[in-house]
């Protein structure tokens, strides 16, 4: 049924409005319908591809999720310990100064186990680009809290809700590493709307053409929704991230270089 | 004419690293072996050779970033010692996961935990029986001079890439810290992109038309391909075992007892033969080189014509298991070793000698 989707017979060159970039391979995605990984993947490569870039980079996926991303882009990828893709990346983009260089992680991979990688990378001004998808929950393993899960969200670990006294408030890195001076361009972006995955395609860009420049570290922040770990349908939780997660984790650049 | 010079066991293997041609160094300080990354940061080989050296914010961070530029294919390595190699566990068993050429070097100390400062042999297991999780083996190799600290930087990193594998040089605080002659090697030219990308056709150097995309990964989801792969490992290791056995003997032609040790211990016990013979015990020294591959055959041989063999280690007693799994119980194995950071003095060794066997 799906081929049949696909064929060509049925889809015409003359009727096409768009097409998927050929950096991203055909291989079916392993996301959930609805999560926004797919978009963020999307626009990673078509990013490369405008770039004409697909020889000179090299993607990090880390532990979660997005653990078999290099699945899906058709591109030289490293698959990571958990929480270590900004070590990898440093050693790659000093061993290959004219390469792009970016990690792909998720919010627990880089706000909780690689909290230190993901610092210091930041703060030595690796010149490579960190995307960061934050759906506030530990995806893959089942829904558990995550150091950016909301006060009083319910997980498998926080069954009655994240209690900030006991369990921590959540970590706003992309602010944090908003301060580090070795990060060059820090922004918040979504990818639950056609304008708001306009604004992030763009923001994906100047992250990478950025290391043409070797000013420091691009961080590009991904607020996304993740309708199985927070156990609603695809659009009830794009309306929950723009209710709940938006007014903790405000979408917009929050460090910009001087023009 | 050849260039001597004397140096730190540590400070041998950075310049080794130098004038290998190696790509890329990323440590950590701890004691007794921070002279490594310290001589490298003095040296400056990003103007020698171009060669990257960056001290890391962790142990795990360093031997990740090994993993990134070793996937990329090019010459890395890492150094630290004991209780910096137990948090570098996790990265290694990712890169022999991953089937990936480097080189760590274990400056061991005294354990367990925080331990002591000073030289111990008790990582043995750690570092040949595996250290972090699954079935996986590292090729092991054991310096006893500062010249073979030198010497063992190359070799490993030939043996790693041969075998895709990675590589650990197990030496000890003492190894680490003395200073001998060192016969300095010529400078090396660190390879070209180019020839990484030949030498190395699987490494992410970048994507082009010419082939597939290249990835670096140790996960697959599906069991039956899993256990294929574990499969193809251990094959590796077949072959590592019986292509790359080295070992030293010294006057075991006419030897009645052996004595087995390798590093540190082997100095030691260069002078505990002397002190045997001149009261007539004939014993002679074995020295395993690789400690994996574990000079099995070799020592088989020897026991057919020895009265007993005494493994001598700073530790509570790990290679011996290996000596006796070796001789198969045929002959009498002993351990005799010092704990904590203590350095047996050679007249200890004889007396342990005489207390087992005479």
């Amino acid at each position: 049924m799906a081929e049949n989707i696909v064929n060509n017979d049925i889809i015409k060159e003359e009727n096409l409005v768009y097409k998927k970039t050929d950096l991203l391979t055909d291989k079916s995605l392993s996301y959930c319908p609805g999560c926004g990984h797919g978009t963020a993947h999307r626009l990673v490569m078509e990013v490369v591809e405008e770039l004409n870039a697909q020889d000179q980079t090299v993607g990090i996926a880390p532990v979660g999720c997005s653990v078999l991303a290099y699945e899906f882009m058709d591109i030289d990828m490293q698959q990571a310990a958990h929480g270590r893709a900004p070590a990898l990346a440093t050693a790659i983009k000093r061993l290959y100064p004219e390469k792009y260089v970016f990690t792909y992680q998720g919010d627990g991979d880089l706000a909780a186990i690689g909290t230190a990688e993901t610092i210091h990378a930041c703060n030595r001004g690796e010149n490579i680009t960190i995307i960061f998808v934050n759906n506030g929950i530990y995806g893959m393993t089942g829904g558990q809290m995550a150091p950016t899960t909301l006060p009083g969200m319910r997980s498998s670990t926080s069954p009655y809700g994240r209690e900030v006294e006991s369990m921590g408030a959540p970590m706003k890195m992309t602010e944090l590493v908003a301060q580090l001076p070795g990060t060059y361009f820090v922004t918040r972006q979504a990818v639950h709307t056609p304008s708001a995955v306009r604004k992030a395609k763009k923001a994906i860009k100047k992250a990478f053409e950025n290391q043409k420049l070797k000013k420091g570290l691009s961080f590009v922040e991904i607020v996304s929704n993740c309708n199985s770990g927070w156990k609603m349908t695809p659009v009830k939780s794009n309306e929950w991230m723009v209710d709940n997660m938006f007014p903790f984790y405000p979408i917009g650049d929050i460090k910009v270089p001087e023009e | 004419m050849k260039e001597l010079r004397l140096m730190k066991g540590n400070e041998a293997i950075a310049e080794a690293a130098i004038r290998a041609g190696v790509d890329g160094y990323f440590g950590y300080p701890i004691t007794p072996q921070s002279e490594v990354l310290e001589y490298l940061m003095l040296e400056k080989p990003e103007e020698r050779t171009g060669m990257v050296v960056l001290q890391a914010e962790s142990e795990v961070a360093a031997i990740n970033m090994v993993y990134g530029g070793a996937g990329a294919g090019k010459m890395v390595m890492t150094s630290s010692s004991s209780p910096g190699i137990s948090l570098k566990q996790e990265g290694i068993t990712y890169l022999a996961g991953a089937e990936l050429p480097c080189m760590i070097l274990n400056v061991v100390r005294g354990g367990p935990g925080l331990g002591t400062i000073q030289p111990a042999q008790s990582d043995y297991f750690q570092a040949v029986k595996g250290g972090g999780h699954g079935d996986y083996r590292l090729i092991v190799l054991a310096p006893a001079s500062v010249q073979e600290m030198y010497d063992f930087v190359e070799l490993s990193f030939d043996l790693a890439f041969k075998y895709r594998n990675p590589a650990l040089i197990l030496s000890d605080g003492a190894i680490g810290q003395m200073m001998e002659k060192v016969e300095i090697g010529e400078q090396k030219a660190r390879l070209t992109d180019a020839q990484v990308k030949e030498r190395c056709p699987w490494a992410t150097t970048g994507k082009d038309d010419n082939r597939e995309r290249n990835i670096i990964t140790s996960l697959d989801l599906d069991p039956n391909q899993q256990e294929i792969f574990n499969e193809k490992l251990q094959a590796k290791y077949k072959v590592i075992e019986e292509n790359e056995v080295r070992f030293e003997e010294i006057q075991t032609e006419d030897a009645e007892y052996l004595f087995v040790a390798y590093g540190t211990s082997s100095r030691i016990c260069q002078k505990s033969i002397q002190l045997a013979r001149e009261k007539g015990i004939k014993v002679g020294l074995f020295r395993p080189i690789t400690l994996f591959p574990f000079p099995v055959e070799r020592l088989k041989e020897l026991s057919k014509k020895v009265k007993g063999i005494l493994s001598v280690e700073m530790s509570a007693g790990q290679m011996v298991e290996d000596v006796k799994l070796a001789v198969e119980c045929k002959v009498p194995v002993e351990h005799y070793g010092r704990m904590g950071g203590i350095i047996p003095t050679p007249g200890e060794v004889v007396e342990a000698l005489e207390q087992k066997f005479l």
